[in-house]
């Protein structure tokens, strides 16, 4: 975690020296001149600053990487460790409304149509595990005829047109050099667009630190060659990580070697998350 | 953590996040009071720049409404805020892309316009107020005379030029400011409740309603605080003017649930749950039945029947005041409503908004009050009453 700060505090740099900036010209700037005076300054240097400098971790090059995800649903058991190594790695809320990753559940019984779902989240399988910051599925189907059921971990999809980058407002939401989509505490200013915005549901809002928060890969592992949490526990090599980049790597072999999906293609927003196993009722 | 987050129970399948709904009843009251301002200020510029002579008794009235109603736009914004210390990062560092960042821009330069018509449209009371007025009060309006004193012929009708040019800058201003928060939601692909192309007209047209509808309210309270006559006439053209344009809110309405009905993309069926199920009352009942057929259908009565007098003030009032509970409904059943339904197209939330919390109702109502407190201080500093207008002539003239 510490690590992971440090890493944020060098990128976040610039947006400091830009705020205090524009800080600077927000006093000096009357109202009546705000709308001109201080809008043509900042857009020019907030342009001047679009390519974005490599952040100082030791060895590491952001432009050298492109990671990717992929999910093999036919692999998935429902353990959830997922769930749980992630929330304890990232320090995510410990209920039942704020997930950076979480496990769905698809089952059709015999003679329906579509697939009963549900995620560890649901209060049955809460009522179940005991308590909201245990994952657990409850075993409710166990007196149904049951024709087809899988699982299906779910999780921010990075996608290379990120609906949430593009609605928030200050610029406190970016992607990475690196294909990461990540969130700056330090500048979010808490509106809760980027929450609306994302179609997969992917982000919440943290009450506690009044700013929105979502799965990062794990960002201050992956740089220094570390796997995400999630992919790290996962007993069943259900979550593949890797870098696109090197053709040798889990994930360019899982994208190259099967017919992988993505979710929700329709909304343009180009996930980087890669699907096998899943099937029509999963979106 | 408990005490911090306030979760929704739902049907069907929703994702996790889902269940805390991100914008609340501070988010229906903005919205709705970025519509009073362009209603009001539609009002204001049918006299100012169409020369509606009949407005004449509201319309200084109206521009004051636009004015408290706008300056209280930004609150319940910055109350929604995680950081509302942090607002001014949109302004410093707007992200182009994003349909929100030139809110601040947008929302200041509508007020500083909205300042400069009100300092021009008072200005001669201000000099008058400024010359006849002693102590700290009357210190505030030879301030606010901003060293202009001059009351010449050529002086006001310099005056009337900028009112003019204001007004139409001001139109598509107000306008533009409403649309385009129609636009906030309405560009959203992740919500098919909120995903239409139509949303930004939508939410003008029935701005326009509501601010009208405001200015009814008011004019007639406040006649009756200031025990001086209802003008017929006045009234009877804004009573004309809201039912017009109530036409075309219900018919664009109708057009883009038709639409959606029509298209039946994924989805649909939820959406067709929920608006038989949680929206009957507040959809079907509230805000079609009570507050746009039924003013409509009075409305329409009254025209037909000529009513006039005592009548016509009563009757007119009850409808401006449904359209008010119309509009504000609208308003919460796009925001909430939007968000009731999940995005997985395969549930349904259930918000009920929490009365004492820094987002809930109580907050949101004195949101809602404050525009009338402002305006009850403003009109005794600027009286906007046409009435007091002859005595300024004579002074004019002398």
């Amino acid at each position: 975690m510490e690590d992971k700060e440090k890493l944020e505090g060098q990128q976040r740099g610039r947006r400091e020296f830009l705020s205090c900036l524009g800080s600077a010209l927000a006093c000096s700037a009357a109202a009546a001149a705000a709308g001109t005076v201080a809008s043509g300054t900042v857009a020019a240097t907030a342009e001047a600053t679009e390519v974005q400098p490599n952040p100082a971790i030791p060895g590491y090059d952001w432009n050298q990487h492109q990671w990717a995800f992929g999910v093999d649903a036919t692999k998935c058991i429902g353990c959830l460790r997922c769930v749980e190594a992630c929330k304890k790695e990232n320090n995510v809320p410990p209920d039942a409304h704020h997930f950076r990753t979480w496990v769905e559940r698809y089952v059709t019984l015999e003679g329906e149509e579509t697939a009963r779902i549900d995620s560890q989240a649901d209060p049955v399988n809460i009522a179940a595990s005991g308590s909201e910051s245990e994952y657990r599925f409850a075993d409710r189907y166990r007196d149904a005829k049951v024709e087809l059921a899988f699982f299906v971990p779910k999780l921010c999809n990075h996608c290379t047109h990120p609906a949430c980058v593009q609605v928030c407002p200050t610029g406190a939401t970016y992607k990475t050099e690196d294909g990461v989509v990540v969130i700056d505490h330090t500048y979010c200013i808490g509106c809760q667009y980027c929450v609306q915005a994302c179609p997969y549901g992917a982000r919440y809002f943290n009450e506690e630190k009044g700013v929105t928060d979502k799965c990062t890969w794990c960002y201050h592992r992956i740089t220094k060659g570390l796997q995400p949490a999630c992919v790290e526990v996962c007993p069943v090599g259900a979550r593949i990580f890797g870098d696109r980049n090197d053709k040798q790597s889990a994930i360019s072999q899982f994208i190259q070697n099967n017919r992988v999906s993505v979710l929700k293609p329709e909304t343009g927003n180009a996930p980087n998350v890669f699907y096998i196993g899943i099937d029509k009722d999963v979106s | 953590m408990e005490t911090l987050v306030q979760s929704s129970p739902f049907t069907g399948y929703v994702y996790p996040n889902e269940t805390i709904i991100p914008w609340t009843v501070l988010i229906v009251v903005y919205p709705y009071l970025t519509g009073l301002v362009a209603g009001a200020f539609t009002i204001s510029s049918l006299y100012q720049v169409f020369g509606f002579q009949q407005l004449r008794p509201v319309a200084h009235f109206a521009l004051l409404v636009s004015l408290c109603c706008m300056v209280v736009v930004p609150i319940p914004l910055l109350l929604h805020l995680g950081h509302p210390e942090r607002a001014f990062n949109a302004m410093i560092t707007p992200h182009t892309t994003s349909a929100f960042a030139i809110f601040a821009y947008a929302a200041a330069f509508y007020v500083i316009l909205l300042i400069l018509e009100t300092w021009f449209v008072f200005r001669p009371q201000i000099v008058h107020a400024a010359n006849d007025t002693k102590g700290p009060v009357g210190w505030i309006y030879r301030v606010a005379t901003l060293g202009s004193d001059d009351l010449s012929e050529k002086a006001l009708s310099y005056d009337k030029k900028w009112l003019f040019a204001l007004a139409i800058i001001g139109i598509p201003g107000a306008h533009g400011l409403h649309g385009y928060v129609g636009f906030v939601f309405g560009s959203l692909k992740s919500r098919e409740w909120w995903s239409s192309d139509l949303m930004p007209v939508i939410f003008l047209f029935s701005a326009i309603i509501s601010g009208t509808a405001l200015v009814i309210v008011l004019y007639v309270v406040s006649c009756k605080l200031r025990k001086v006559p209802v003008d017929l006439a006045c009234l009877k053209v804004m009573a004309y003017s809201l039912w017009g344009f109530m036409m075309f809110t219900l018919l664009l309405e109708g057009l883009e649930f038709a639409s959606m009905v029509y298209r039946g993309r994924e989805g649909i069926d939820v959406i067709m749950t929920f608006v038989k199920g949680p929206l009957l009352v507040p959809f079907f009942i509230l805000q079609f039945g009570l507050g746009s057929v039924l003013p409509l259908a009075v409305i329409t009565f009254l025209i037909w029947r000529g009513t006039t007098g005592p009548a016509l003030v009563a009757a007119i009032t009850t409808s401006a005041c449904l359209v008010l509970l119309a509009v504000l409904m609208m308003r919460y059943n796009v925001v909430i409503g939007g968000q009731e339904i999940a995005k997985t197209g395969k549930g349904l939330l259930d918000y009920q908004p929490p009365v004492f919390a820094r987002e809930g109702l109580f907050a949101a109502g004195c949101v809602l009050v404050l525009p009338f407190i402002l305006l009850s201080i403003v009109v005794r500093f600027l009286p906007p009453w046409h009435e007091a207008e002859p005595a300024l002539a004579n002074t004019r003239t002398r």
